[in-house]
């Protein structure tokens, strides 16, 4: 009796965790009725630096959204490096959080890395920044991407361990 | 007889639509489908009565020996019925196998007879399958003559032409039943076939492989016109975007061009240049919005435009937030892209 109990709360337990994993928010990222205004701060609320990290379809749809958006072109097919630096090691220039790499997305960066404040929707930048903290280990291996969407791109982002973040130093 | 068969199987499907069905075939290929599927069923309902009419004679003898009185029958008692049993069994089992084995060989005939392709097409087709909808690529001869356009398949009637099909993402599947079998389209791989429509008209086809949330809503038209139509559709796809000609269709390019829109699609002759959603260069040209989801009117494409999500659950086209006059413009700049 009391082993089944222990499984009960287990399997529950395990439910609830998984409750944010699974979670997809279609629909509250979208109707803006007309005329009304939303403070940014309710995307990054409903679905930005505290939640995507910890959601398997938001790190996943970063992985599309990596390629769509043309990232692979410089950083490298899986972010491994090319004429922009790689995102799959500990190296870190302008800070590791989530913030961080979403100003350096929305922002850019000195030396080539472009601003796509206004061109990418919000959403989709921290999805995006996501995927890239799953580069390197940094998100929960339980939500990290297990299958890359191309060929030949090496092994996927969930067979990497976690990487202790250190500032590279760069000379401008 | 293939009439009586179609006018059957039309009486038990008398519920769906016609405009889209195998049934009724426009095309050599479904046409040769069709007839397979014609003589499987004329075969299977012999097989079916025969099978039926036996049990039911099975039934009524057993009744009647009891109404009689009779003993009721039991396991065969001496050799000789035991033996007439097994050669009954033996019989139909014999006959099972040859049906079966003359099915195969028609269904062979008829896979072998659809691969037969002759002289390469002028025209050859590009499509490619996304989560949720089609891009459609018309190669041309020279790069200049390339058009590409999304989910309205125009084909030259009486022309074959060359289908190159492939998918971008997971597995989905082509389906047109009035003119041609399923292709199934995976990624990275190209599956190259001939259609031909006979007539012009306007056949449905839809995505025919669960491909994820909104496969119900990845619907593809093939448009059949006269080749000179067809001439004079491609001449005018490969045209830039109208330019605008009023001072909201000028703001709505603007915003076109400088919201996320841009990114992701491409309309010819502006800045939008991206290329991972629907090429919106003749836009409102087309019959639906978001691959048959919504007819493509001021209307609809207002509410798609401000909450894609509500209208189709899933789809990877994310809102943008605009203002209603910054929504009405860009409806306006959109459906002015004939």
């Amino acid at each position: 009796m009391n082993v089944w109990r222990r499984c009960l709360v287990a399997l529950l337990l395990a439910g609830i965790g998984a409750c944010e994993r699974e979670d997809r928010p279609f629909s509250d990222l979208s109707p803006l009725r007309d005329g009304e205004r939303r403070d940014p701060s309710h995307f990054a609320q409903a679905t930005g630096a505290s939640h995507t990290p910890r959601n398997a379809f938001s790190v996943s749809e970063g992985q599309r959204l990596f390629d769509w958006f043309n990232c692979s072109g410089c950083h490298g097919g899986g972010g491994g490096g090319h004429i922009g630096p790689p995102l799959t090691d500990a190296a870190w220039r302008y800070g590791s959080s989530i913030e961080d790499v979403y100003r350096s997305i929305a922002d850019g960066r000195p030396n080539g890395m472009p601003a796509f404040r206004g061109l990418i929707v919000d959403q989709q930048i921290w999805q995006l920044s996501a995927y890239v903290l799953g580069l390197s280990g940094r998100v929960p291996q339980g939500v990290n991407v297990s299958r890359p969407d191309g060929i030949g791109v090496g092994e996927p982002p969930v067979m990497r361990s976690e990487q202790t973040p250190h500032r590279e130093q760069v000379n401008l | 007889m293939i009439r009586a068969s179609r006018a059957a199987l039309g009486f038990l499907l008398a519920g769906c639509s016609w405009q889209q069905g195998a049934l009724q075939p426009r095309a050599p290929k479904a046409l040769a489908i069709a007839r397979l599927g014609d003589f499987f069923f004329w075969i299977e309902l012999v097989v079916w009565c025969a099978v039926v009419g036996a049990a039911i004679w099975a039934f009524s003898r057993a009744a009647r020996r009891d109404r009689r009185g009779d003993e009721p029958l039991a396991a065969p008692s001496d050799s000789q019925q035991e033996h007439k049993l097994s050669r009954a069994v033996g019989a139909s089992t014999v006959v099972s196998l040859l049906l079966l084995a003359v099915m195969l060989v028609a269904s062979i005939a008829t896979g072998r007879s659809l691969s037969d392709f002759g002289a390469s097409p002028p025209v050859r087709i590009k499509v490619t399958a996304h989560q949720w909808w089609w891009t459609i690529e018309y190669l041309g001869r020279s790069p200049d003559e390339r058009v590409v356009t999304a989910n309205e398949l125009y084909l030259p009637a009486g022309q074959p032409v060359e289908l190159e099909l492939t998918s971008a993402d997971v597995i989905h599947s082509f389906w047109i039943p009035n003119l041609d079998g399923k292709h199934d389209l995976i990624p990275s791989h190209v599956v190259k076939t001939r259609m031909v429509a006979e007539k012009p008209g306007v056949y449905s086809g839809r995505c025919a492989e669960f491909c994820g949330y909104q496969h119900a809503h990845m619907d593809l038209l093939a448009v059949a016109v006269t080749p000179t139509q067809f001439e004079a559709w491609l001449a005018g796809q490969r045209q830039p975007g109208a330019e605008p000609r009023t001072e909201t269709q000028r703001r709505g390019r603007e915003l076109v061009e400088g919201e996320p829109c841009a990114l992701c699609h491409n309309i010819a002759g502006t800045r939008a240049l991206g290329g991972v959603g629907p090429d919106l260069t003749h836009f409102a040209s087309r019959a639906t919005l978001a691959a048959g989801s919504a007819p493509n009117d001021r209307e609809a494409l207002a509410r798609w435009l401000r909450a894609p999500a509500a209208l189709k659950p899933g789809a990877q086209m994310p809102a943008v937030p605009l203002s209603a006059a910054d929504l009405a413009a860009v409806v306006d700049y959109l459906e002015s892209l004939r």
